[in-house]
């Protein structure tokens, strides 16, 4: 299993991987917000959390499309799939190196991003860490849409689409906590163990489901 | 007759140069040289920014200035190595500009990126925060987006020679965005100061100043220029351990064959 | 330890492929499936692989192979196997020997060290190069070092040859001799006369049983 993890990882590094394309669709989407809502400092600073948030959110779902659909169109997917280990490990295996690969750049730009949008550094150390508890929910929800999509041409838009309405919650909770952080009455610690809870929940669900449609889908 | 072949061989041409091992044997004996000139002007160079005098509105944080004007010029500089290159792709089809230009693309990155650090380190005293969005700051960091983007573009065409034209076409069109840096200071009403060197009616920065910037500057180039070499070494090897691979993979069929 | 399928039937897209296929393959013998195209040879291998579920029927592997783990009997049928389809399942970015030494990480089997299974497919000087570089009948090899690289006492294998030059042919027909003599079954689908002994064929176009066993 840490064969796979170590193939996934060094795939996205190697030529034709799509490491750095997210991060730079985030800061894409970071940039083109002042051009939208003004330039104005003291609104970037209240909307920066909630724009960081949704940047990361779009970028995430940019490459999720990939997930199963390279394994599937070289066959290994077949492979995988008579292989003696549960679908459901393998799924988790693949999102955990696809976050490492392409989530935890998110986070680890954000705070530059952070300073972008004028953000006080406890809302972008809080924003971070909402982050990092939230990101891999996308990832691991987007998987079952990976795994729906699968065998369709264009299936990134539509796996965008039906990822979505499965996101929001991370959003809800991402971004309440990470306000919470900064203005005062707000709390942070439950939000922040909502959306932990959310992230791990989505774990179990997100791999038994994408393993499951997988098995069971006769491409 | 005679006299022109000697004339040839003594004095190597632009399209002898042009030849990958010509190239990196003169890299070789290059860059020793190269890095000691580097060096010498770097010590020059800081130690004259730390000689210079503290400005008298912004104290000490005025030298941030040395290292951050000239992060910016290579920044753009390096830019148009990358120009040229592309018009070297698209119109003579020279075989080293393709390298010259992909080698250009992460030292420019590079470079960019010191250059917004670097501005928001001095842009948080002066101005009180780390960013603003005007028109100077937003036309670097697109320039950094450029960078970025035309070293996905390369990443993902794994083909060296199939990425060669559809980057140059990128990179002149991405050429339109230089002119605004220069001159966005000018034409919006930015934050950002005017330009106080490279002016119509002469630099505006007294000499104490000038000069360190100057050598700075010039320290700065000859480090792009140093890096820039090694990078288009390092990408010419990259290629020919590629095409090795092919033909190990070519030479492995025929021997099956026979 | 035998391979036994019994009334097996697949249904695609509301089409019968072929039904009430019944056989049983020993220790050591192979199974040639031909018929046109179209005719359910892929299908037949793809459900025996267990990546199509049939309409009716079941496979079972009857018996215990040699050197296999002590949980041998809860795993499923599929995990015996080896699948070759048409896809190489191969990493263009990463190079030969990276391919390989995945595989046999992910099958925990292994049985030939890669510098020998390359060997053994005549391709000992490829170890370094990226997988993409290759030509399609290299590419082809590779993934036939795939099955040598971990042991599964079942191969299926779906056109085996395509893209193989004669002399790969050759050369693929001994290794599947070796893998019967070491007590293996293969299921193949191709047109090539491989040569082998204990083979059985299965015609598909009729689905009837042609028993040629000498």
């Amino acid at each position: 299993m840490i064969a796979l993890f170590l193939r996934d990882v060094r795939l996205s590094w190697r030529a034709g991987g799509g490491a750095l394309t997210g991060v730079m669709f985030f800061l894409a989407v970071v940039m083109v917000v002042p051009f939208g809502v003004g330039p104005d400092l003291n609104l970037l600073a209240r909307i920066g959390p909630a724009m960081l948030w949704l940047g990361a959110l779009l970028a995430s779902l940019l490459g999720l499309d990939r997930l199963f659909q390279a394994d599937r169109e070289d066959g290994s997917l077949d492979i995988l799939l008579m292989n003696g280990t549960p679908m459901a490990a393998i799924v988790f295996i693949k999102c955990a190196a696809h976050w490492v690969t392409t989530g935890l750049p998110l986070v680890i730009a954000a705070p530059l991003f952070g300073l972008f949008m004028n953000m006080p550094p406890l809302a972008i150390a809080a924003t971070m860490a909402t982050l990092v508890a939230g990101t891999p929910a996308i990832t691991f929800v987007g998987a079952v849409g990976a795994a729906v999509t699968v065998a369709l041409p264009r299936g990134g838009l539509l796996l965008a689409i039906l990822v979505l309405p499965w996101t929001i919650p991370v959003l809800i909770f991402g971004v309440s906590a990470a306000y919470g952080a900064v203005e005062d009455p707000a709390p942070f610690t439950e939000p922040f163990i909502v959306l932990v809870a959310i992230s791990l929940f989505f774990a179990v669900i997100g791999s038994l489901g994408a393993g499951a449609v997988l098995r069971h889908s006769d491409h | 007759m005679s006299d022109i072949t000697s004339k040839i061989a003594v004095r190597p041409s632009l399209g002898a140069l042009a030849n990958p091992t010509r190239f990196l044997n003169l890299v070789r004996i290059l860059l020793p040289w190269l890095w000691v000139v580097t060096i010498a002007l770097f010590i020059a160079g800081l130690w004259l920014s730390f000689a210079a005098p503290e400005d008298y509105q912004q104290g000490r944080t005025v030298r941030i200035m040395f290292i951050h004007v000239p992060s910016v010029w290579v920044a753009m500089f390096a830019y148009m190595v990358m120009v040229s290159s592309a018009l070297g792709v698209l119109v003579w089809r020279h075989p080293l500009a393709d390298v010259a230009a992909r080698a250009a693309a992460p030292l420019g990155a590079a470079f960019t990126f010191l250059g917004l650090i670097t501005g928001s380190i001095w842009g948080k005293p002066m101005w009180g925060t780390w960013w603003v969005w005007d028109a100077r700051l937003t036309s670097f960091l697109v320039l950094l987006i450029i960078y970025l983007g035309l070293i996905a573009l390369w990443r993902a065409i794994e083909e060296p020679a199939a990425a060669a034209r559809p980057a140059a076409v990128f990179i002149l069109i991405g050429a339109i965005n230089v002119p605004i840096i220069k001159f966005s200071v000018d034409w919006w009403n930015t934050l950002h100061q005017p330009a106080s060197v490279f002016r119509a009616d002469g630099p505006t920065l007294s000499p104490e100043f000038l000069w360190p910037l100057m050598v700075m500057a010039l320290a700065y180039s000859m480090l792009f220029l140093t890096l820039h070499l090694m990078t288009m070494r390092n990408e010419i090897l990259r290629r020919r351990i590629r095409s090795l691979q092919i033909t190990t993979a070519r030479r492995a069929e025929r021997g099956q064959v026979e | 330890m035998h391979l036994v399928v019994t009334d097996l039937s697949a249904i695609r897209g509301g089409e019968v492929i072929f039904s009430g296929l019944s056989f049983r393959i020993n220790e050591g013998e192979a199974l040639i499936i031909t018929g046109h195209n179209g005719s359910g040879k892929s299908t037949l291998l793809r459900v025996i692989a267990g990546l199509l579920t049939p309409a009716t029927g079941e496979v079972c592997l009857n018996g215990k192979p040699e050197g296999a783990s002590p949980d041998f009997d809860d795993r499923k049928f599929y995990e015996h196997c080896h699948y070759l389809g048409h896809e190489n399942a191969m990493k263009p970015a990463l190079s030969v020997e990276e391919n390989l030494r995945f595989w046999r990480a992910m099958d925990d089997e292994p049985h030939l060290e890669i510098p020998e299974a390359l060997e053994m497919v005549g391709l000992p000087a490829l170890a370094h190069v990226p997988f993409g570089h290759l030509s399609t009948g290299q590419k082809r090899r590779i993934s036939i070092a795939r099955l040598l690289v971990s042991w599964r006492p079942v191969w299926l294998l779906d056109e085996p040859t395509a893209g193989l030059d004669t002399g790969s042919e050759r050369q693929f027909a001994e290794l599947m001799k070796i893998h019967l003599e070491d007590g293996g079954i293969i299921l193949a689908a191709t047109h090539i006369p491989l040569g082998l002994k204990n083979t059985q064929s299965l015609v598909m176009n009729t689905a009837t049983m042609v028993d040629e066993t000498q």
